[in-house]
């Protein structure tokens, strides 16, 4: 199948005082229509630099990345990303951040809300479409921070460690709301995590990433059948699966953290 | 009492109130007792006197409304002028590097020093008050204003890119709302600047006004009138700071949550 999206020998160097620092290697990836690509690796491996640059909210510094054969130079609609922290607009309540997108290409108002509630309907909002950002949990932000991506109907969806900053049981549902959008839509993903679980049982494919600087260390096809539920955590082949990334993802930590093992 | 812990409402404003009460408590005890000659230093009950007289026989009235008009006239200027720069300031560095080094230094102009060349230049009409309020607030203003648009939360500027914003939307949907509450906080603050030079140029080459009155008083070593004067101006800025705050609240629900 034709990929949607085409890394090709992307490398991140950030200039310092003692010359320059290799955040990405010469990078390849790609994504088929479709996907769901969790990416995997440790803290400072440059797979937020990675997603950052799929963004368009980051610069390469060598190498390319194609969105349907067209060459990224910046952030565009097209793209829609859900970040780490609550990135939801303060002053403006549930449902306007949810039409923040629509508003902008110019979408009548009420095929604005239309299009926004039944989207705040899917993760599960209805109810606190007037409520402020400050007045929900973290989780409800991150799941208006979701619909506000899906509403704008992007080519496929960035998501960098969006439960990264939530708490165990709460991920765990969020995971699953996701997973069920995704079986729902197979809206194409690019999901950054460190977490294995996460990443194994979301992704129909996990991609680990090595130290920095970081590379594409081995790219792991996830078979599980869809739809998935939480109980496939707790199978012989999940926890197979993880094992293996378990190691992968270890040595990676103990080259991070420079330690021998 | 604890550091950092809060105090109840009620006991909030109690207080507050009780530190007025013990302030002219002190002033009524050095000034009914004599410790303090009567010229220097009217007593609270011939302040109350003078006032009324002032009110009633002098149309105080009057000048209280030429002092307001004066401080709203300058500062709505300045914030209008202010405004647009400091958001341009703010949102494009290119911009805020031109002006900026000026207006750091032009801050530190004293709005008072002007008074002199301001009297030569546009006389000691009304122009020539504006001017003052115009340049003690204008600087302040603009410098504030795009410190707060720059200091944007970066995350919220990435976020509305990947929703499709252009720059122009962006400044407009992005930068002004999220810097809203504390660009009216800035203005309020200033304002209450603004409040300060009036007086000062009225003090000087007016005719009317709550400085004229002032000096008009000191040469009659009218004290009472000098302190209920004060005392006037104290008053209309409290005034002003909570219809701002109450408006800030109102228009701005978003930014009181949680606080």
């Amino acid at each position: 199948m034709k990929p949607i999206l085409r890394i090709r020998g992307v490398e991140r160097r950030f200039a310092s005082a003692t010359g320059s620092t290799l955040a990405l290697q010469a990078t390849d990836l790609d994504v088929a229509e479709n996907d769901f690509i969790t990416i995997l690796g440790p803290s400072g491996c440059g797979k937020s630099t990675l997603l950052r640059i799929v963004a368009g909210l980051d610069h390469q510094t060598a190498g390319e990345v194609l969105l349907d054969g067209r060459r990224i130079e910046g952030p565009g609609a097209d793209r829609g990303m859900v970040f780490q922290s609550y990135t939801l607009f303060p002053w403006l309540n549930v449902l306007d951040n949810v039409c923040f997108g629509l508003r902008e290409r110019g979408l009548p108002r009420a095929q604005q809300l239309e299009l926004a509630q039944g989207f705040i309907a899917q993760v599960g909002l209805k109810g606190f479409e007037r409520h402020f950002p400050k007045q929900l949990s973290g989780g409800m932000q991150q799941r208006t921070a979701i619909a506000r991506a899906l509403a704008n109907d992007p080519r496929m969806l960035l998501m960098d460690e969006p439960f990264g900053a939530l708490d165990h049981q709460t991920r765990e549902l969020m995971q699953e709301l996701l997973l069920g959008i995704w079986e729902r839509q197979r809206k194409t993903v690019l999901f950054v995590t460190h977490d294995i679980d996460e990443a194994v049982f979301m992704g129909s494919r996990v991609v680990v990433m090595s130290a920095r600087p970081g590379r594409i260390k081995l790219q792991r096809e996830i078979e599980l059948p869809h739809p998935r539920h939480y109980s496939v955590k707790t199978t012989p082949a999940f926890a197979a699966l993880k094992a293996e990334l378990t190691e992968a993802v270890r040595a990676e930590v103990i080259a991070a953290q420079a330690l021998t093992p | 009492m604890k550091p950092l812990v809060p105090v109840s409402p009620g006991a909030r404003v109690a207080l507050g109130v009780s530190f007025f009460v013990v302030f002219v408590a002190v002033w009524a005890a050095v000034t009914f007792g004599g410790l303090v000659p009567k010229i220097f230093l009217a007593d609270p009950l011939q302040m109350l006197k003078g006032g009324w007289l002032l009110l009633t026989e002098m149309d105080f009235a009057h000048d209280i409304g030429m002092t307001v008009w004066r401080v709203v006239g300058g500062f709505v200027i300045a914030a209008a002028l202010a405004l647009p720069l400091g958001v341009l300031m703010g949102a494009y560095k290119p911009i805020e590097a031109f002006f900026e080094p000026f207006i750091s230094f032009a801050r530190y102009l004293p709005a008072s020093a002007f008074i002199p060349l301001l009297i030569l230049w546009v006389g000691i009409g009304e122009a020539q008050k504006l001017a003052v309020i115009f340049i003690g607030s204008f600087f302040q203003l603009v410098l504030m204003i795009a410190v707060t648009v720059g200091n944007t939360r970066r995350d919220l500027v990435e976020a509305a890119y990947t929703l499709g914003v252009k720059d122009g939307s962006l400044i407009r949907r992005v930068l002004i709302p999220g810097a809203a509450p504390e660009i009216a906080e800035t203005l309020r603050m200033v304002l209450g600047w603004a409040w300060t030079y009036v007086i000062v140029a009225e003090l000087i080459g007016a005719s009317s006004g709550i400085g004229h009155m002032i000096t008009d008083s000191q040469a009659l070593l009218a004290t009472d009138q000098i302190i209920f004067g004060i005392i006037v101006i104290g008053l209309i800025g409290l005034v002003s700071d909570f219809a701002f705050k109450a408006a800030n609240r109102r228009l701005f629900p978003w930014a009181q949550l949680g606080r």
